[in-house]
């Protein structure tokens, strides 16, 4: 008798789960994983899609890798064709090798049959995440996630009467945002190994991580605004003088100065987090950072409360630039679900979604949510981001984006943190192996 | 009659199956039973090699599947080799290895020889000196990175202590000349307990019996040592410097952990270059040529080196 109980009990649950699965399958609900980054935004983007589960009927499942293995665990799963991504959130120097490889659809036809138009975004985010070859109306992600490089600075020390007096003293003018990168290096020197409120402080976190994109993040906010440019303006990879201008050479030897008087002890292999610790924990005055981390800046109980500032990357002898972070995101072409995938985006591409994102702490690039008149004021970081982001620069996103960054990681850690050789010398050195990386691709 | 256990267990064996295999031979059966391990070691080891040396002629590269695959004959190679960067990388594995096999080996086998020694405590203290090689390399990475913070480091706290210098005045992981010193001491710290572990199992082979008769000979406790210990120890010891050798010359994630390479090139091993070449540059070809170079290189070495433990061994 226990034994016949027991198997009915068996078949009918066999027969009520087939029941769901043929409900769920009538009504095209399917389980969708993305695939991003972990950090703060993946978690206001999960409390975000709770929306899109419940209008949609399908389940959103998250795999989220820190950034110092994503790249290697996301582009090893895009290599593989592997079917664990529906929707990808990559990096902005992945689309010419999703574009080129086939990694990712290209979703020209399915903005066009959505009413979905690039020119509602912020160009530069549609330039940096979304087309390739840049500049060419092919589209292979929306803009996720704006992000760009700015700075974070003490507000409460920099207001201090004393500091002011003495600042003035030294240098001639008032303590306050920085006009330029030579100011801020002024700035992070005055700071450096001074005494705030009995512990010896320092002058800025930067960028000086070496394992994977970290000193090149930085360096290319002095590189930019003192006269660095990728290539011949007129003849793509077209690299000598222009790289190693005489312009480029003088910011790299800013960075290294920066590195060398105002910086922490030992931040020698800083990226992101580190930064954010130094600063949280009261070491630094300044902090150089993607402006992911200013939601979390303005909760903090020690910065946050007005104790912050924020201000884009000073400008240089020749203009004011700042390094492009953030991510646009995408349909993996080896996805079975791709009809779900796109539903995803077309919900995530709409106002309100974008709007709420923003509230959540997300960053979005939809001119909609960033051009509205109280965008600026909706947060002590707003405007901030926005003038960040009108004036950003990208690395390369070629398909060999990888053998152009690690020689410049190298490149650029000799001379700033090893302090090997010159400037010129690594600069030069840069040419070279990225000539050399250009040839192989059959560019040059 | 009474049945033997054996007998019995005889009976006992299905008859079709006892038919069966009384028809193969011995050998046959021999290679029923080793044939699923061969056909493993073909599929994991022997094919990926071949396939390995093949793929380092040509310019394949694994996230380009689309491209036509050239073969380049010996290009890769020669480029190998002739890269000043891929010397230095060498050069710093070179050094790294030298002097963690070096104080390992000293720093064990005077452990083991501390620890051989009866004493209170003894276990107490064997299982105490082995707790960092239970941990994860990543682990103590992060540990250490900590440890050599100069502000709040206990690492830089100790040696200013002692120097009556300025603890954030050096910078173990951030300067050129001493980072790769922050790496051998965490390597050291870390498995100088399984090099203690070796010896103290070579130390406790020798019999009693010989320190016995050595000192019935009224040979001095310098002369023990010298004669009997370290000759009944040396094949311990070299098995250890093998396992050190081969092992660090993997070594991967501790550096990482600790200094990524730098700075600059200082600290990059040929195995994060190799996983940069294959991994994150994906120069499929390439990095195979490199990897054949390393295998070479290694598979020689070893070779000799095994060819000399032998000769000791037969001693």
């Amino acid at each position: 008798m226990k034994t016949n109980l027991f198997t009915t009990a068996a078949v009918g649950a066999i027969v009520a789960s087939s029941l769901a699965t043929s409900a769920m399958a009538d009504g095209h609900a399917t389980e969708l994983t993305l695939c991003w980054a972990a950090w703060d935004p993946a978690n206001s983007l999960i409390e975000l899609s709770k929306d899109f589960e419940e209008q949609s009927g399908h389940t959103m499942n998250f795999e989220f890798v820190p950034w110092p293995s994503f790249a290697d665990r996301m582009l090893n799963e895009l290599n593989s064709g592997g079917q664990l991504c529906d929707l990808m959130i990559g990096d902005s120097q992945w689309i010419g090798g999703g574009a080129e490889n086939g990694h990712y659809v290209k979703l020209n036809e399915f903005f066009d049959a959505n009413s979905i138009s690039m020119d509602d975004f912020l160009p530069a985010t549609v330039t940096g995440y979304a087309e390739w070859p840049k500049n060419t109306p092919n589209y292979y992600a929306l803009p996720a996630y704006a992000d760009v490089v700015g700075w974070t600075y003490r507000k409460d020390w920099f207001d201090r009467p004393e500091l002011q007096t003495e600042f003035m003293d030294t240098y001639g003018r008032k303590l306050d945002v920085p006009a330029s990168l030579e100011e801020l290096r002024d700035i992070a020197a005055f700071f450096q190994g001074r005494d705030i409120d009995g512990t010896t402080v320092y002058g800025a976190a930067i960028y000086t991580e070496r394992g994977s994109e970290g000193i090149t993040m930085g360096v290319t906010n002095a590189l930019y605004n003192y006269g660095f440019e990728y290539e011949n303006p007129d003849q793509p990879y077209d690299l000598e003088g222009f790289v190693n201008s005489a312009g480029a050479i003088a910011g790299l030897e800013l960075y290294k100065e920066l590195y060398d008087i105002g910086t922490p002890p030992g931040s020698s292999n800083w990226y992101m987090g580190e930064n954010i610790d130094a600063y949280r924990s009261g070491q630094v005055a300044m902090q150089m950072n993607f402006a992911f981390i200013w939601p979390g800046v303005e909760a903090d109980e020690n910065v946050g409360n007005g104790n912050s500032g924020y201000f884009p990357n000073p400008a240089g002898p020749a203009g004011q630039f700042a390094q492009l972070g953030g991510q646009g995101i995408s349909v993996v072409a080896y996805s079975e679900k791709q009809e779900a995938a796109l539903e995803y985006i077309q919900w995530f591409a709409q106002p309100a979604v974008q709007q709420r994102w923003w509230d959540l702490g997300g960053a979005s690039a939809l001119r909609a949510v960033v051009e509205n008149p109280d965008f600026a004021t909706s947060q002590p970081y707003a405007q901030t981001f926005l003038d960040s982001m009108a004036i950003v620069k990208d690395f390369w996103a070629e398909p060999a984006y990888a053998d152009l960054l690690i020689p410049m990681q190298e490149r650029m850690h000799n001379f700033v943190i090893a302090g090997d050789g010159t400037a010129k010398e690594a600069l030069d050195g840069l040419v070279r192996d990225w000539t050399e990386v250009f040839e192989d691709e059959g560019k040059l | 009659m009474t049945l033997s256990p054996m007998d019995t267990a005889a009976s006992k064996t299905p008859e079709s199956m006892a038919k069966r295999i009384r028809g193969l031979s011995d050998r046959t059966i021999a290679w029923i039973f080793v044939a699923p391990t061969i056909f493993l070691l073909l599929a994991v080891n022997i094919f990926p090699l071949i396939w390995t040396i093949r793929l380092s002629f040509t310019n394949f590269r694994v996230n380009r599947p689309n491209n036509d695959v050239e073969w380049v004959g010996l290009r890769n190679y020669k480029r190998i080799l002739s890269d000043p960067d891929v010397w230095n990388t060498m050069q710093a594995t070179a050094h790294f290895l030298i002097w963690t096999i070096a104080l390992q080996v000293l720093i064990g086998f005077f452990l083991a020889f501390l620890i051989n020694k009866k004493f209170k405590g003894n276990d107490m203290w064997t299982t105490i000196i082995v707790f960092p090689m239970m941990l994860s390399p990543a682990v103590v990475g992060n540990f250490w990175t900590f440890l050599y913070q100069p502000q709040i480091g206990l690492f830089n706290y100790v040696v200013t202590f002692f120097t009556g210098g300025d603890p954030a005045s050096f910078s173990m992981i951030g300067d050129v000349h001493l980072a790769p010193w922050a790496i051998i001491i965490a390597d050291t710290w870390m498995w100088t307990p399984f090099v203690m572990l070796i010896c103290l199992a070579g130390l406790r082979s020798i019999p009693d019996s010989i320190y016995e008769a050595a000192e019935c000979d009224r040979a001095s406790k310098w002369r023990q040592f010298w004669t009997l210990t370290i000759p009944m120890a040396l094949p311990f010891l070299m098995l250890a410097v093998l396992f050190r050798g081969i092992e660090n010359f993997k070594m991967f994630d501790l550096v990482v952990q600790l200094t990524g390479g730098g700075p600059g090139n200082t600290t990059t091993l040929t195995s994060i270059d190799l996983k940069r070449e294959a991994f994150e540059k994906w120069r499929t070809g390439y990095s195979s040529a490199y990897a054949v170079i390393l295998f070479v290189t290694v598979f020689g070495l070893a070779s000799i080196y095994v060819k000399a433990l032998n000769k000791v061994k037969e001693r």
